[in-house]
């Protein structure tokens, strides 16, 4: 299945020239220090593919979905320590239960990455934005901090940063005072292209068991559009017509 | 009438008068203060947290943004409609609408998460965001309204007032249809998606502008010892009786509404029965004490003409006033969004329940700071301008 998205999804010798990029524009600035960007700016996102998520909850186990946000917190820095109510959460663990049957069952809820995404629409200065592959971001550098984008969002996706924070990583810029979400692992799949699998994918698929499927949802052949059209999948509040690329089996 | 009138700097010399501006011009102090803490700490000194994410500073700039939309009544009233018996007041009514939305304009700034990034919010324009259309929308309005007083008080220009007041009065309309739509056109939240927002708000700022203005009024005519006839008093009443009247109104019908959806039961419920606070500051503060008392008073013949009776309507009016922004804005948020209909819902994140949300020191300084800066600056202009009357003795009509 590696193989056939190879074939579609990126051009082997585009990856192959955004890899040297990649490493061209790893600068070590001091000893320790390292400048970090995976795609270089100028090269555009392929407005042709519209990056997504598969989540089969019935493949997760509670024990799956608290890897799964572990491994995103290990990848993007953030931490929820003391359970306050100002912590920022990225991807969170929802336990569900069903209220006439009592069945319970356990999802990730992260940044649904929506098509037409409310907290884009309602950000006064553009900083919360839809790249052109469908990842929903902010750009730190023209986020205010006015948090509209969070009364906006249908998915509680986003949070606000309440304190100065110190260590974060090169891969994902955070900074007090402004609001940031669920990146989809952008880093990676500037990197890596259609191979790339984000860390909570990564956290939770084994050898025989895929229990996350990222990839292009607007290819036909990749294995998530495949994964859809099997087993279909329920969009978080799908009535809204937000169309998200975030979608769930078994709910 | 209208051509006789004079109008004079405030004069007052007493202690009481300073003593006022002194507590302002501290209070403002302090709130900036407070705002320099909580930009340097980070918000995590507020009560404001992920899930109420706009706290007490926001209820005061809306409080003050709002009104100062309202403010302007009187001088539309005037310039608009024809209504000569507001003419001398009409100078006051636009000062004191650019001082309150200055006010509340620096609360919401000062918030920011980045307040240093004002630039950025100059300059960087999302159109489809009715946040960054209200940042025109207020500029716009400071500037029309400056022109507009400047119209009224230079007398050569006085044939211009008429179609600078138009303008100023269709600006504050849609000025406030879009700070009601800053909520109305939440979707997701059950509180809000409702387009009944826009007219409450508009109705909401004639009432709290116009409580304010009275205040205002009564506190430098006081204290400069000009004279306020029962005559202008009364009409005042009356009018501030119909403001109030229209907020019951629309507050109503938003509910009504409201309830007719079985989906929207459990948020009726949580405001109107089982929110505690929310639901005691609903039916105590909101409509008791800020809709039902000030109707008492405004309609009542017993207080006709009483300016102690206007008083106290216009501080219950802004009393109510707080309780319902403060149940429209944080109490809105505290519901838990319904992501997973027909499932009961639990995470680390507080998905299902009742958010918590305690206002600290911080933010009450702040809201408080930017009021008392609106005030001041209300209260300066009088001082340096030939703004209020020199007195509103009894109509011959």
């Amino acid at each position: 299945m590696a193989n056939e998205l190879d074939k579609i999804e990126v051009k082997p010798a585009r990856r192959q020239f955004l890899r040297g990029a990649a490493a061209l524009a790893s600068v070590a600035l001091a000893p320790g220090l390292l400048l970090y960007q995976a795609r270089p700016a100028g090269a555009n996102v392929d407005s042709g593919v519209r990056w997504g998520l598969l989540i089969d909850a019935n493949a997760l186990s509670e024990d799956d979905v608290d890897a799964c946000v572990s491994a995103c917190q290990r990848e993007h820095g953030w931490r929820a320590e003391d359970g306050s109510a100002t912590d920022a959460q990225w991807v969170r663990k929802v336990k569900l239960r069903d209220r006439a049957s009592g069945h319970t069952r356990f999802l990730p809820v992260m940044c649904q990455h929506c098509e037409h995404p409310p907290c884009v629409d309602v950000c006064p200065t553009g900083a919360s934005f839809k790249r052109a592959d469908g990842i929903v971001l902010v750009n730190k550098h023209t986020c205010i901090g006015c948090r509209y984008c969070m009364m906006a969002c249908p998915y509680k996706a986003r949070s606000f940063i309440h304190e100065v924070l110190k260590d974060q990583l090169p891969v994902a810029p955070r900074g007090k005072g402004t609001v940031e979400s669920c990146t989809l692992c952008v880093h990676r799949v500037d990197r890596d292209g259609a191979d790339a699998v984000p860390a909570c994918a990564e956290a939770v698929n084994r050898a025989g068991r895929q229990a996350i499927w990222f990839g292009d949802l607007n290819d036909p052949a990749s294995g998530i559009s495949q994964a859809l059209r099997e087993f279909g999948a329920t969009r978080l509040r799908a009535d809204m017509g937000l169309n998200p690329g975030v979608g769930y089996r078994g709910l | 009438m209208a051509a006789t009138q004079r109008y004079a700097e405030i004069r007052s010399r007493s202690p009481g008068y300073w003593g006022v501006l002194l507590l302002l011009a501290g209070l403002a102090l302090v709130g900036f203060a407070a705002a320099h803490h909580m930009d340097v700490e980070g918000h995590h000194v507020t009560g404001m947290n992920n899930q109420v994410v706009w706290g007490l500073p926001h209820v005061f700039a809306i409080f003050l943004i709002v009104a100062a939309s309202g403010a302007l009544n009187l001088a539309s009233l005037s310039s608009v409609f024809g209504r000569a018996a507001y003419k001398p007041l009409a100078r006051f009514s636009a000062v004191l609408a650019v001082a309150l939305l200055v006010g509340g304009l620096a609360i919401l700034l000062l918030d920011l998460g980045r307040p240093d990034r004002l630039i950025v919010a100059m300059t960087h324009y999302n159109f489809k965001s009715i946040f960054a259309w209200n940042i025109l929308l207020y500029s716009g309005f400071i500037g029309i309204v400056v022109v507009y007083l400047w119209l009224m008080m230079e007398r050569r220009m006085q044939a211009f007032s008429k179609p600078a007041g138009v303008a100023a009065l269709i600006w504050r309309l849609v000025l406030t249809t879009g700070t009601g739509s800053i909520f109305g056109f939440l979707v997701a939240r059950e509180a809000y998606d409702t387009a009944i927002l826009a007219p409450l708000f508009i109705v909401m700022s004639f009432a709290f502008g116009l409580a304010l203005f009275a205040l205002l009024l009564g506190f430098s005519f006081r204290f400069d010892g000009r004279e306020l006839d029962q005559s202008h008093v009364e009409r005042l009443r009356r009018l501030l009786g119909l403001f109030v009247a229209g907020i019951f109104y629309f507050v109503l019908v938003f509910h009504l509404t409201k309830l007719y959806g079985t989906q929207n039961h459990p948020f009726e419920r949580f405001i109107l029965t089982d929110g505690g606070t929310y639901t005691l500051l609903f039916w105590l503060v909101q409509i008791g004490l800020g809709n039902l008392l000030p109707l008492a008073i405004c309609f009542m013949p017993a207080f006709a003409g009483s300016a102690r009776a206007l008083f106290a309507a216009c501080l219950l009016v802004i009393a109510g006033a707080f309780a319902q922004l403060y149940i429209i804005i944080i109490g809105g948020q505290a519901f838990p969004l319904n992501i997973f209909p027909g499932y009961e819902v639990e995470s680390s994140f507080f998905d299902g329940v009742i958010a918590d949300y305690a206002p600290s020191i911080w933010e009450l300084l702040l809201g408080l700071g930017g009021v008392a800066a609106a005030l001041l600056l209300a209260l300066l202009a009088l001082r340096v301008l030939p703004i209020l009357p020199e007195g509103l003795p009894a109509e011959s009509d």
